[in-house]
């Protein structure tokens, strides 16, 4: 027995078991105990509460919502607010990251030291903090509707959010829309030829004047051809507030906001140690070959430095999609203000809400490490 | 063959070195650089001037109410009034020489531990000091007045939250990083799922879950207090992060190192606390104060829950009808605290880094 005991493989299969077995007692421990307490406060379970409905209103919503929807409703509006915000807020923070990150490793030493500065104040405050800030201090100091801020008369910016003209969506609007996605693939087209030519005969050809004539002639024919009708919907002041247009709420900018400057920082710093990494021989290697400073930076450093600072990048976007959650905080309508909120509230069922809340970020996240490793592997340094 | 241009004769420079040479090559060197330089000019003569006044010279110090707030800029007397439930939450004002106390004691351990060699001295002190700490805070014993959690608020309450998250989570780190690396199927798959799971989800939901959903998993009988609920969510979450980043260090001590104590006849966990674990904790040393700044920045979270912390207590104050309207005063104080606890820790860990690196050479 106690021979056994001492052979390695057995030991190993015997502790396993033994964490099985602790493990299913304390699952079950805690399933006989939550039975219990659900039969013992009665507790409805099941998912037949998401076809009840909600009864309570949400005044942001992508897609057309009222009172009398069900809870599984609110849940798709939830989502679909998170989406929206972690979209736009990672659109915001790699635009911002990106420069604050060069702008870090500029020769400018003033301009270098601000960057530096910028990332050590506001990676170091809590964003919960920051989102409080933004919505309790800078928006609600906006003045009211009547006196709202105005840029020519056309985007207005208030304590009830920020207003600005939105175009009517008609022949002529989708036309500009198709043309703009024909002159973006054009483009891309255009580079990958003149890349290939050079590559093929070593003659450049300088892809960037052609690529705007397409982004700015395109829409004009586009917009001549589909009949020159183009509406716009404007902001109006009618009785004590903005009509017409589109409007950003203030939860919405202070989260934007908040996620954007905070994640920022993280991004920048990213940018900043992937360009580092790069080594210096290659930076003397590329001017001795005789590359211009900007030749240098796009052939040799660039894609060098994007394998090393994309990881983190990606891993940021993560933590950006997570931590929309905060939102709860300020009201914005996001899955964990609406659902894990305001539908849990009324119906109470702790453990199907939450359970499902977390779901949708754990797919998230898996999509995302998915797309993460599909880089890792197709960015991987061909080796022997 | 290519035939090159001569490129145009430069004049030498005119000086190398000094301040003129200095400000020349990192300020004025090209059209675009000066650009630069001005726009960053203006930046700090738009933020720093304001603030300034705004803070210190407008400001208001002197004075109990707010009709001493007079001058337009600040009015820290809303702070000054304030600290104490700032610093202490709701904790009974006789009783805050308690608190007091565990910060004092706080420095005698860390004054300690620079000259005790011994880490399981140092171990066993840590462990006294925390069990001091809660024994002194929450009362109760030795005749000594009670104080329920629910009175505990503030900076207090930040740190702690901080610290015990820490103390605890760091443990259970250890093992599912042992965990994670083991050659064992099941314990790996166990710990792989947890460590994937709890950093694919938010705090929040994390904090909802041990809120909400905890109270179910036990008898009836069983009651949780809500900071302790708190607490054990806090540590499920970081947990994880400890065990991704201790695995880092894990995977950075080569295989020969395994290999020699297996040589010499230890055992897996001899193995592992004597000769492996010492050197990976040594590598991820920096990373696990990184987590420690984002725990403490994550603390703030528990006021979603209904819990005071630093953060909590301003708005609160904030919403007091008498102090209406400083709320800006109150989120500009947290944010110099917050601020000055995480940049010192983040410098701590540049320091930490830099030291181990000459250690590794």
């Amino acid at each position: 027995m106690l021979a056994l005991l001492r052979n390695q493989k057995i030991r190993g299969i015997l502790f396993q078991l033994l964490t099985v077995i602790g493990l299913v007692a304390f699952l079950w421990y805690i399933g006989t105990n939550t039975v219990a307490n659900i039969e013992q406060r009665g507790i409805q379970t099941g998912f037949g509460f998401l076809n009840g409905t909600s009864g309570f209103g949400i005044d942001q919503s992508p897609i057309s919502y009222t009172e009398e929807d069900t809870h599984g409703r609110v849940f798709i509006v939830g989502l679909l607010n998170t989406l929206i915000i972690a979209f736009v807020g990672i659109i915001c923070a790699t635009i911002v990251g990106l420069i604050i990150g060069i702008l870090r490793l500029s020769k400018n030493w003033l301009i270098a030291k601000l960057a530096k500065a910028y990332i050590d104040f506001f990676r170091n405050i809590p964003l919960l903090l920051q989102i409080l800030f933004w919505y309790n201090v800078v928006l609600r100091a906006m003045p009211s509707p009547k006196q709202s801020y105005s840029f020519f008369e056309i985007i207005f910016i208030n304590n009830r959010g920020l207003y600005f003209p939105l175009p009517d969506y008609n022949t002529t609007f989708f036309a500009i829309l198709a043309s703009l996605l024909c002159a973006l693939f054009g483009a891309i087209a255009l580079n990958s030829w003149a890349n290939k030519r050079k590559e093929t005969t070593g003659d450049d050809f300088l892809v960037l004047p052609y690529a705007l004539g397409m982004f700015i002639l395109f829409p004009i024919v586009a917009y001549f051809v589909s009949g020159a009708h183009l509406d716009f919907s404007f902001p109006e002041l009618r009785g004590f507030n903005f009509k017409g247009g589109k409007t950003l709420s203030p939860e919405f900018l202070a989260l934007t906001f908040a996620l954007t400057i905070y994640t920022a920082t993280f991004i920048a710093e990213a940018v900043r140690s992937g360009i580092e990494a790069v080594s210096h021989g290659q930076k003397e290697a590329a001017a001795s070959m005789g590359f211009s400073p900007y030749q240098s930076l796009k052939l040799v450093v660039l894609p060098q430095a994007i394998r090393i600072a994309i990881p983190p990048i990606i891993n940021q976007y993560l933590n950006l999609i997570k931590n929309s959650s905060l939102a709860t905080a300020v009201g914005y309508p996001e899955i964990v203000t609406v659902f894990a909120g305001t539908s849990l509230n009324q119906v109470g069922q702790a453990i199907e809400i939450i359970s499902m809340t977390m779901l949708v970020y754990l797919i998230i996240s898996l999509v995302v490490s998915a797309i993460l490793n599909w880089f890792n592997h197709k960015m991987k340094i061909q080796e022997r | 063959m290519a035939i090159y241009e001569k490129k145009q004769e430069r004049k030498a420079p005119s000086s190398t070195k000094g301040a003129t040479h200095w400000v020349r090559e990192n300020l004025f060197s090209s059209p675009l650089n000066v650009a630069l330089t001005f726009l960053g000019v203006m930046i700090l003569f738009w933020v720093i001037p304001p603030f300034i006044k705004w803070a210190y010279i407008n400001a208001n110090f002197a004075g109990t109410t707010r009709e001493d707030c007079v001058s337009g800029g600040a009015c820290w007397v809303f702070i000054r009034m304030k600290i104490d439930m700032f610093m202490y939450g709701f904790y009974p004002s006789e009783l805050r020489w308690r608190v007091n106390t565990i910060y004092g004691l706080f420095f005698v351990l860390a004054a300690s531990f620079k000259y005790l060699k011994s880490p399981s001295i140092k171990l066993v002190l840590a462990h006294l000091y925390f069990i001091v700490g809660f024994f002194l805070v929450h009362g109760g014993f030795f005749g000594m007045e009670a104080v329920p959690t629910d009175k505990w608020g503030g900076l207090m309450l930040t740190i702690m939250v901080a610290a015990v998250g820490i103390a605890a989570a760091f443990p259970l780190g250890v093992i599912l990083a042992l965990g994670r690396a083991s050659h064992l199927p099941i314990i790996k798959s166990i710990s792989v799922t947890y460590i994937e799971f709890i950093r694919g989800v938010p705090l929040i939901t994390i904090l909802f879950m041990s809120s909400i959903i905890l109270p179910l998993f036990f008898p009836e009988g069983m009651s949780f207090d809500k900071l302790l609920r708190a607490l054990i969510g806090i540590a499920m979450f970081e947990s994880a992060y400890i065990a991704e980043n201790i695995r880092g260090g894990l995977q950075s001590i080569p295989k020969g190192q395994y290999e020699a104590a297996d040589a010499i006849g230890l055992s897996y966990w001899q193995k592992m606390f004597l000769v492996i674990l010492p050197q990976a904790l040594k590598v991820a040393i920096p990373n696990l104060v990184g987590v420690s700044i984002a725990l403490f920045q994550d603390t703030t979270l528990v006021l979603i829950i209904g819990l005071f912390d630093l953060l909590a207590m301003v708005r609160l104050s904030a919403a007091d009808s008498y102090w209406l309207g400083y709320e800006t005063e109150g989120y500009v104080f947290v944010t110099f605290i917050f601020w000055f606890f995480c940049y010192s820790m983040s410098n701590f860990s540049q320091k930490l880094e830099k030291r181990f690196n000459t250690n590794l050479r």
